[in-house]
This record gives C-alpha cells, structure tokens and sequence, in this order.
C-alpha cells in the first residue's frame, strides 16, 4: 500500500516555487532518502507531507489529506524536523508525561528503555543537554511512538560521527520493520547509502530522479579508463566523467559488465557520484 | 475535541510559564507579610478588611498582568524558538493548542487568583488572631467580618469581568501573538492606540476610548450594586450582567479572534 501519493505538489514562495510540480510515491516498509542540494525543495517537501504547510496539487499520506487533517495524522507519523525543536525549556520527564498524555501510539517504557542507554537525566531540561544528548532524546520518543511513517530531516545536521552512526545504527536495529517507512533527507549522502532501499532526487522543486537501491545497483556502474580506451569508453555515452589522478572516470548506465571490463577496473558507484552526476546535467540551483 | 489532549496542553503551559503561579504567589506573601506588620500597630477590624481588599485587588491586577503578558507570548514565543514545529509533531489540533492557551487567561489565572485569595485572607487572620490571644485581646471582632459576602462578591467580579467579560481582549492578545513576526507586545496595543487618536483627530468623538476604557474597568460602571470603593459585592441582581449586549458582543469578538488565531497557527512558519 502507499504510504505517501503525491501529484503535482507546488507551493511558491513569492516568485520562487519551491516545488514545481512533485510526483512521489513512497511504499510500506521502504527507507526513502530525499537528497538535494540546499534549496532543491526538500524541506518544503517534508513539511507538506507533514500538513505544516499548504500546497497546490494531490498529497495523501496513510489516506489522509495532511493539510486538513494534521492531528490525526500525527498518531501514525512521527517526524524529527530539526536538531533544535525540542523546548528548551522542558524537562525529559516532562517530554515523556506530556508525549504518554497526549499521544495515544507512544509507548513510555520503550522510552524510558532507549534513554536508559544514554547518560541523559530525567530531571533534567533540554536546555542543559548537549547537542548530541538532545537528537538522542528526540529519537528516543519518535522511536517509542508506534507510528507507520517517520519523517527526518537532516536528523544528525551537527552531530559528529560517532552520533550519527549510532543514530542510524539504532534506527535500523532498534525501529525499522516491514510495516515502517522512513523517509529521511540529509546532506551526508555517503552515510546512508547502505541504510536505504530507494533514493530520490530532487532539485529545484522537481524530482529529478527515483529508483531503488537494488536497481540503482544493477543499472549504473564505474569504470576507471586507460588514457588509450578513453574514446571506445565514450562511446558507451556515459552520463558523466571526472577526472582523478589523471585518468579518467566515467559512471555509465544500463552497460555490459563485461564489456566495460575491457577498458578498464569497473566498480559500484556511490550514491554521491551518481548525485553528482544527475545534479550537474540538471544544473545546480540558482 | 479530545478532552485528555486539552487538559495536558493545560498542564505543560503551566511547565512553561510558572509565573503563572509564582507572581501572584509571591504578591500574596509581601501582603500577608506587610498586612501583619501594620496589624500590630493598630488592629481594627475595618483595618483587616481593607487589608483583604488590598489582597483581592492586587492579586487580580496582578493576575491580569500575567494574563497579557502571557497571551502575548503563546503563540509568538513557540514559533520563535521553533518548538512548534515539535508540538505540531504530537497529535493535539490547532484547535486544542489554542483553546488550552485561551484557557489560561480565563480559567486558571482566575481559580489561581480565587484560592490564593482566600488562603492568603485565612492567613492574615489567623495570624492576627494568634497575634492578639498571645497579647490578651479578643479576636472574635475579626471573625465577624462579612466574610461571605466579600468571597462572594470578589468570586461574582472574577467571573464576569476577569474571565468572561476580558475573553475579547485575550482572544486579541491571542490573535497578535499568532501573527507577529516582532513586537507583539507593540503589535497589541499600537493600533488600538492609533484608532483612539485618529477617531479623536477625524471625527472629534472619544467612541473607541471610552468603549476600550469600559471593557477594561469591567463595564459595571453603570451598576448600582456594585460597592464602593475597592470592596466587591455580590450584586442584587447576579445574573443581570448576562442581558448586557457588551458581553456578547465581546463573546463573538473573542470567538473570532480565536479563530483567527487557530487558523495563523496552522499556516505561519517559524520566525
């Protein structure tokens, strides 16, 4: 079943239209990454998905119009829009009586087991945790909220490595099944390749590519050309080159392993080259 | 409407904004503390009373201070700091989140304010009590003070006036508070200024200043019943203020600015 079925998303901002034209379609169990460059549209993406702001066009999410009907959509999607929403002011066993009070999917002792494994105390108010301690308390409610969709955006904007490891480690051993879906936008594209099941584009308000990860894998390949196979290697139109170390490398889509493998070392490409790629033919963003 | 929702949005306004309680808490204390200084001097049951006037009085004005100063940071203050991106994350509506804010000024404040009065009062008089059977004097002058009728009176003004009949000036409160980018404080009380001094400047007429001047002072000048003085009475005719076209038209005021907060609520962004 769909999870999120959107078409024809657009919201302008002024002259600018942040999405021009959206058509995404996310299924059940799937881990999504939205990746673009700053200003592509991601995050008005998310808060439309999230009924945080209005837009033209067809979006439903779990069946839903998310616009009309945000509350009750919020007992099945949880979202993490930004490292520093928590009120600073609140104390953790505050977050945790409110939540239990308010929300009728979150679970205080799946909580309260999460926080248990970090050095955050119950009497204490967000405002005196650090950076990384706030993003593990966030996690730790949206994770013991028995949602069906989780929304993150840029969840570990800020953190350091060892965080944001263990913040997609415990999402994948800790949270995800096959009744969840995720759909996550971050810069760091690099660190959730293996995380996802599909990837999608999006640059100045359009999706400009969608695929899964396995198709991903099978379609698109690298290869490093010889200097003298350079010319028989551009006939395969590969859809972008770069140079390293002086030699060439070229991504090519759809192109017989075999085949490229005699004109030179073939290897996967990463998730960042192929962004690259597709980001350069489109042209970055004004 | 969910009911469990509205009451823990009631209770985390009240995690937030403990001046809620601590304002008047503390007024009440200097009071009581001031009030048994000045008894030991000259302890007259007239004394007494205008001392429980005097509480009554400024826990009310200071209760309404609290009232302002909150409504107009309700909605501009979670948008500053970008929480309301989170509290939107929770299952509670637009309509909820604002009700519960609404119910701050008109409900708590004006429970806070009752209890602490009464409580502060009882203190104050078994203070002075205690005060004059341990100097050998009869206390019993002070316990036939018209009690109830002071209560009473001062339970009918926080009603009609402090909750009901300032609903619109919330409600407006509410509203600025929703839509300000900066200043609400400014924001809230700049134009209904500038309506004031144009109206004066154009039409030569103080309409609108008389009328602001009226809701404020709780629109009971033209009630005979009303006592004098600082005392507050029970009114002859209680359910009199009901008939007056001021408070509903103050309701509908109210109504739609609530509404109106509602809806900025769903579509304005963080600051």
């Amino acid at each position: 079943m769909a999870v999120i079925e959107a078409r024809g998303i657009r919201k302008a901002f002024g002259t600018t239209m942040a999405l021009d034209g959206v058509d995404l379609g996310v299924e059940e169990g799937r881990i999504v990454g939205l990746i673009g460059p700053n200003g592509a549209g991601k995050t008005t993406a998310l808060n439309a998905i999230l009924g945080l702001t209005p837009y033209q066009g067809q979006l439903t999410v779990l069946g839903r119009d998310p616009w009309t009907a945000r509350a009750q959509l919020m007992r099945d999607v949880a979202y993490i829009a930004d490292v520093a929403v928590l009120p600073r002011w609140i104390r953790v066993s505050q977050l945790l009586d409110y939540a239990g009070g308010v929300h009728p999917r979150f679970d205080r002792d799946k909580a309260e087991g999460f926080l248990a494994r970090t050095a955050i105390k119950h009497n204490a108010r967000v405002r005196e945790l650090s950076k990384g301690m706030v993003t593990q308390l966030h996690l730790a409610l949206v994770m013991a909220v028995d949602a069906r969709l989780l929304v993150l955006d840029e969840p570990t904007l800020g953190l350091d490595i060892l965080y944001r490891k263990r913040f997609y480690d415990a999402l994948l051993n800790d949270y995800f099944d096959q009744s969840r879906t995720i759909l996550v936008t971050t810069h760091q594209v690099e660190e959730i390749q293996d995380v996802l099941t599909d990837v999608v584009f999006i640059n100045r308000g359009r999706i400009v590519f969608a695929s899964s990860m396995e198709q991903f894998e099978s379609r698109y390949l690298e290869v490093v050309v010889r200097p003298d196979r350079l010319a028989a290697a551009r006939a395969l139109r590969p859809i972008h080159e770069r140079q390293m170390l002086g030699k060439s490398i070229l991504l090519v889509e759809g192109a017989d392993r075999e085949q490229l493998a005699a004109l030179g070392e073939v290897r996967k490409p990463s998730l960042a080259d192929l962004f690259v790629a597709v980001m350069e033919t489109q042209g970055a963003p004004p | 409407m969910n009911y469990g929702a509205l009451l823990w949005s009631v209770r985390r306004e009240l995690w937030e904004n403990r001046s809620i309680y601590l304002a008047p808490l503390i007024v009440a204390a200097v009071i009581a503390l001031a009030s048994f200084g000045a008894v030991r001097h000259n302890l007259q049951p007239a004394t007494m009373a205008s001392h429980d006037a005097i509480v009554a009085g400024a826990l009310m004005g200071t209760t309404l201070l609290v009232a302002i100063f909150y409504c107009l940071d309700a909605l501009y203050g979670e948008r500053r700091d970008r929480s309301v991106l989170f509290w939107k994350s929770m299952p509670v509506s637009d309509w909820t989140a604002v009700l519960s804010k609404m119910a701050v000024p008109m409900i708590v404040l004006p429970v806070i304010t009752f209890v602490l009065t009464i409580v502060t009062q009882l203190i104050m008089l078994l203070a002075a009590s205690a005060y004059l059977s341990a100097h050998g004097r009869s206390a019993a002058a002070l316990w036939q003070l018209p009690w109830l009728q002071m209560t009473s009176g001062m339970l009918y003004h926080l009603v009609t006036v402090h909750s009901l009949y300032y609903a619109p000036l919330f409600g407006w409160l509410l509203l600025v508070s929703a839509w300000a980018k900066r200043q609400p404080f400014l924001w809230a009380f700049l134009p209904l200024a500038a309506i004031g001094v144009i109206e004066k400047i154009v039409f030569n007429t103080t309409h609108f200043a008389v009328m602001l001047g009226s809701r404020l002072s709780g629109g009971m000048d033209a009630d005979p019943a009303k006592g004098s003085g600082m005392m507050m009475l029970w009114p002859s005719h209680p359910f009199e203020f009901l008939t007056r076209p001021g408070l509903w038209i103050g309701f509908a005021l109210a109504a739609i600015c609530v509404a109106i907060a509602v809806r900025l609520r769903r579509y304005r962004d963080p600051i």
